[in-house]
């Protein structure tokens, strides 16, 4: 180390180890028991080697799981972004305005996850819901509980009504760092609007925007009480995502062996996807520094 | 009684930050630092005050080890660049809170506090935050700040490089003798040699992370051990020219020559680097020995007394600085004159062989 | 390129100002010329940011009109003013190469690519740059940024001026003296008009034509870097000017002959009655040290290398003066002002004397 250090300091860190081991790392270690496992209940453990891991691996069910998971984060990531930036763009600089917006910008993201899909499932209901009203009302045959297309799009729409205010605070955050001298620079060299986003905007965002996307990514990844509770996962499996489906396999079917195999390899994929996403841009960015 | 470093060194990555560097600096003693951006400066005084720890060596403070110690735990008081001041707070109180975090008594911090603002002249500005200061009155907050708590060492990071071109010349003048009021052991970073000579004290030139010599400041500018310090220690940058010795005669890039006199004496024969100085350069004889040049005139600079002249000689780019207001046609050709008692000359390490005789004289 | 003039022009950030107070930029009439270099030279705060801002179109004067040639700009936007400007810390496209860099303002106005490329080299090979066209600017040293800023401002043959604000702030002492001429030369190949914000009196002279000294909003006196040294117009620019600035003393001024608390200097001019406070100054570079003359007290002696400052009080009076190199301090100081280089004040303002 190049700092002059105090080794006491670490005893400082000694409690908050202690509660990560015991929230975090002890159940991790029961899911691992479970997954290598068979049991019947009674504390009665069989060794089952890889055989859930196999199981899963080969499983329909969770290929189709998993195809869907993919697809919603991309389709998310591919609007929260470039949404998120057009409205930090438009976001006022400085004055009340800068402020009673970023207030009201904020607000989605203060509202709990389960009370995010409540609103929306009622706000969709044909019968009481406003929108669900309104789009029958106007002839537009719209229902989320019958028709899987509907169901994507109230689970989309959800999320980027609750989430893209992250990456506009974010991008907004990145774009106040730019001194006015680039913009003056900018106008002199009669750059167009596209140049100055591009040249100026852009890289100076790049930072706060590699960290929202990824966060939007786990995220999104391993959502599961919005759309369970707009959803439960229906119509049929349509709107099943990995947690849903895990959640299902779990406490529904009472299928431990499987879905601890399941969990354990949907952490991994996380964790590898995050690694490789957090390298490249890292590395992109020294090359460029370059 | 003093700051000692014995082969302190630094490398972070593998890359050396600070070359082994031994250093004394005795007590009450004005301390400069002087040297490029990214010299060593700052890496310097980290270590000095404890923030960061040397990679080699010992760090002695009045005798005892300290190398380790945490910065808290040290005597040290640091002030830098930026003006770092607790915005919420009037000066009163931001002079006053290194004195009450040491637990002194009210009337104690009190005393202190306006002895202190008397001597940087903040005294009518006590109860203002310090935002509503000017700049050049932020600085002095800043310092009353390092000053106030009577900390041994006070460190000070190119403390004027964010004030306006006057305000420093005022506060370059004021430094000295606050430093002297104080005892303490001061040091001093600055990238410019004018502010290393108003400061008087000693110097210590820096170049690539490397000390490369340590004295009284006008000795180290008039005598300097090699021709990095030179370079450092002139501003204008010193002008250099092949120079040759053969018994009792100097000739400079094979057209000049002049009388191998003085210091000139007694080096032995050889190829040196003549080195001197751009206010020694003058347009007129002004003394039966000075060497003549033509010179290829570049772009006059005049500053309203004087004159920058811009000069190639050969592949030579030379900078003179001459009295008087000449405006004279870039693209001519110039004769200009060098008494050689104004030359230094290096061997072929750098090294300075024979310093300039008018050097010795002063 | 053309002249720009500053007619009746005055600004107040206030938007009912009252007095004059309230006026960042005091109302000024000015004829720059075109090709000429000018330094706006003053403190923080002393409106020659403000007076840029305006001419650079960021800020629109609350009176007064701006005339580049012989069109009305006042109301144009920085972008219909085709000008330049240089920051006071690089202001680069970090993503793009030196080239792109470079060629930016030439791409964005539609020049071909065969004028853009000839340019763009001819500009490189100025600012000493054509090794690293092909690098990305991200990386790169503050003053080799800075240089890219400079090299970027020079590219249009057409401008109507180059604006650069404290462009030498972030550099090196060593590096001003590189980035100071080759800018000087730049000038001079091109003849752009420019304009330079400063408050290094070093830069502002060594860059300038003519100085645009500029004290508490108004412009207290314009000239060539010689005009300010020996006759400053106000005693604001005899004390901004130079290192140590101008000696000034209370004094009672008949004729020829200035009273100094009992000692008479001479004046090498004659002034009929003066009003106001009068005061004489004289720079420390004419303060002769010697054996005769007014008895100093010294307090204190500076070595700066190329020659000594004496600090000493005139009568109680602080006064500086220069000791050249080699020279040495008499053991009973003594001072005479050299003939002809004092100059006289009335309550901070110059009197013209008559010769005599």
């Amino acid at each position: 180390m190049d700092k002059t250090q105090n080794n006491k300091a670490w005893f400082l860190v000694l409690p908050v180890l202690v509660l990560v081991a015991i929230s975090a790392v002890l159940p991790l270690m029961t899911v691992v028991n479970y997954a290598f496992n068979d049991t019947f209940g009674n504390n009665e453990f069989f060794w089952a080697g890889l055989e859930w891991f196999e199981e899963m691996v080969t499983s329909d069910r969770l290929h189709e799981a998993l195809g869907r998971q993919i697809l919603f984060s991309a389709i998310i990531l591919a609007i929260e972004v470039p949404l998120g930036i057009l409205i930090a763009l438009n976001m006022p600089k400085s004055g009340f305005w800068a402020s009673l917006v970023l207030i009201l910008i904020s607000l989605p993201l203060l509202i709990p996850f389960n009370v995010v899909g409540t609103i929306w499932q009622i706000f969709g209901r044909v019968d009481i819901g406003l929108l669900g009203h309104t789009l029958a009302a106007i002839g537009i045959d719209y229902n989320y509980t019958n028709d899987a297309i509907d169901a994507w799009i109230t689970v989309i729409v959800m999320d980027v009504w609750h989430w893209t205010s992250l990456v506009a605070l974010l991008a907004y955050a990145g774009l106040q760092s730019i001194p006015q001298a680039y913009y003056q620079a900018a106008k002199i060299d009669q750059a167009t609007r596209w140049s100055v986003f591009r040249y100026i905007e852009l890289p100076k965002m790049k930072g706060v925007l590699l960290i929202a996307i990824l966060l939007r990514f786990m995220d999104s990844f391993m959502i599961y009480t919005e759309p369970f509770v707009v959803t439960g996962g229906g119509p049929g499996n349509s709107t099943t995502f990995l947690s849903i489906d895990l959640a299902k396999m779990a406490t529904g079917q009472f299928d431990l062996g499987p879905a601890a195999a399941f969990s354990l390899m949907y952490f991994c994929v996380i964790l590898l996807i995050s690694w490789v996403f957090y390298t490249v841009m890292t590395n992109l960015d020294r090359e460029e520094n370059r | 009684m003093s700051l000692e470093l014995q082969g302190v060194s630094r490398s972070v990555g593998g890359r050396a930050h600070i070359h082994p560097t031994s250093l004394t600096l005795e007590n009450g003693t004005m301390n400069v630092l002087l040297g490029p951006t990214s010299a060593g400066k700052t890496s310097l005084m980290r270590l000095m005050a404890g923030l960061d720890k040397p990679t080699t060596g010992r760090i002695l403070w009045q005798g005892a080890d300290v190398t380790g110690q945490r910065v808290q735990d040290r005597k040290v008081a640091m002030v830098y660049q930026q003006f770092i001041n607790y915005p919420a707070m009037s000066v009163y109180d931001n002079i006053a809170s290194p004195m009450r975090l040491m637990g002194k008594s009210a009337a104690e911090v009190d005393r202190a506090v306006r002895e202190t603002a008397d001597m940087l002249k903040l005294t009518p500005m006590l109860q203002r935050k310090p935002l509503e200061l000017s700049g050049g009155q932020q600085q002095r907050c800043a310092l009353a700040r390092a000053l106030v708590k009577g900390a041994g060492l006070v460190l000070l990071d190119e403390p004027l490089a964010n004030l306006d071109y006057k305000l420093r010349e005022e506060l370059r003048i004021e430094i000295p003798r606050i430093f002297e009021a104080s005892g303490a052991i001061f040091v001093y970073a600055t990238t410019e040699p004018e502010e290393a000579l108003l400061l008087g004290g000693n110097t210590a030139t820096l170049w690539e992370g490397r000390v490369t010599q340590f004295g009284p400041t006008p000795s180290v500018y008039r005598l300097p051990a090699d021709a990095t310090t030179a370079r450092v220690f002139s501003d204008p940058p010193m002008n250099f020219i092949p120079c040759r010795k053969e018994g009792t005669r100097l000739t400079f890039a094979g057209e000049a020559h002049a009388p191998a006199t003085g210091t000139f004496a007694a080096i032995p024969d050889g190829t040196y680097q003549a080195g001197f100085r751009a206010n020694h350069i003058t347009l007129n004889r002004h003394s039966g020995d000075a060497v003549e040049f033509r010179c290829t005139l570049g772009v006059t600079e005049i500053t309203g007394s004087e004159t920058f002249v811009h000069l190639t000689h050969g592949s030579d780019k030379w900078v003179g600085l001459v009295h008087g207001v000449h405006q004279l046609d870039p693209g001519s050709q110039v004769s200009i004159f060098l008494d050689p008692a104004h030359v230094y000359l290096f061997d072929a390490e750098g090294r300075l062989a024979a310093p300039a005789p008018y050097a010795m004289a002063a | 390129m053309s002249q720009i003039t500053l007619s009746k022009l005055a600004h107040s950030y206030s938007a009912t100002p009252k007095s004059e107070a309230d006026y960042a930029l005091k109302e000024m009439d000015h004829v720059w010329q075109d090709g000429g270099a000018y330094a706006l030279l003053g403190s923080s705060g002393c409106g020659k940011t403000t007076l840029l801002n305006i001419i650079s179109g960021l800020v629109r004067p609350s009176q007064g009109r701006v005339l580049f040639g012989d069109r009305d700009v006042t109301d144009a936007a920085t972008t219909e003013r085709n000008i330049a400007q240089v920051f006071q810390f690089p202001v680069v496209y970090d993503t793009m190469t030196v080239r792109d860099n470079l060629s930016f303002p030439l791409r964005n106005r539609g020049m071909d690519a065969a004028y853009i490329a000839k340019r763009v080299n001819q500009i490189a090979q100025m600012i000493g740059m054509e090794a690293i066209l092909n690098r990305k600017a991200r990386g790169l040293t503050a003053d080799a940024k800075q240089k890219i800023s400079l090299g970027r401002g020079m590219v249009r043959e057409d401008v109507n001026a180059i604006l650069f604000d404290e462009p030498l702030t972030v550099i090196d002492p060593h590096m001003k003296w590189e980035l100071r001429t080759q800018l000087k030369q730049l000038h001079r190949q091109f003849g752009h008009t420019m304009i330079y914000v400063t408050h290094d009196q070093t830069e502002a002279l060594t860059f300038a034509d003519k100085v645009v000294v500029m004290y508490d909003g108004r412009v207290v006196q314009m000239g060539t870097p010689e005009d300010l040294f020996e006759t400053p117009a106000h005693t604001f620019v005899g004390y901004f000017i130079g290192s140590p600035g101008m000696n000034l003393f209370d004094a009672e001024v008949t004729g020829t002959e200035a009273r100094l608390q009992g000692a008479t200097v001479s004046l090498g001019a004659a002034y009929g009655p003066i009003k106001g406070r009068t005061q004489i100054g004289i720079r420390p570079e004419y303060v002769v040290l010697g054996d005769e003359g007014l008895p100093i007290d010294v307090k204190r002696v500076e070595d700066v290398g190329r020659h000594r400052i004496v600090r000493a009080s005139l009568n109680g009076q602080p006064l500086n003066a220069i000791l050249p190199e080699g020279a040495s301090l008499p053991s009973d100081p003594r001072v005479t002002f050299a003939p002809g280089r004092t100059n006289v004040y009335a309550d901070d303002w110059r009197v013209q004397g008559r010769a005599v």
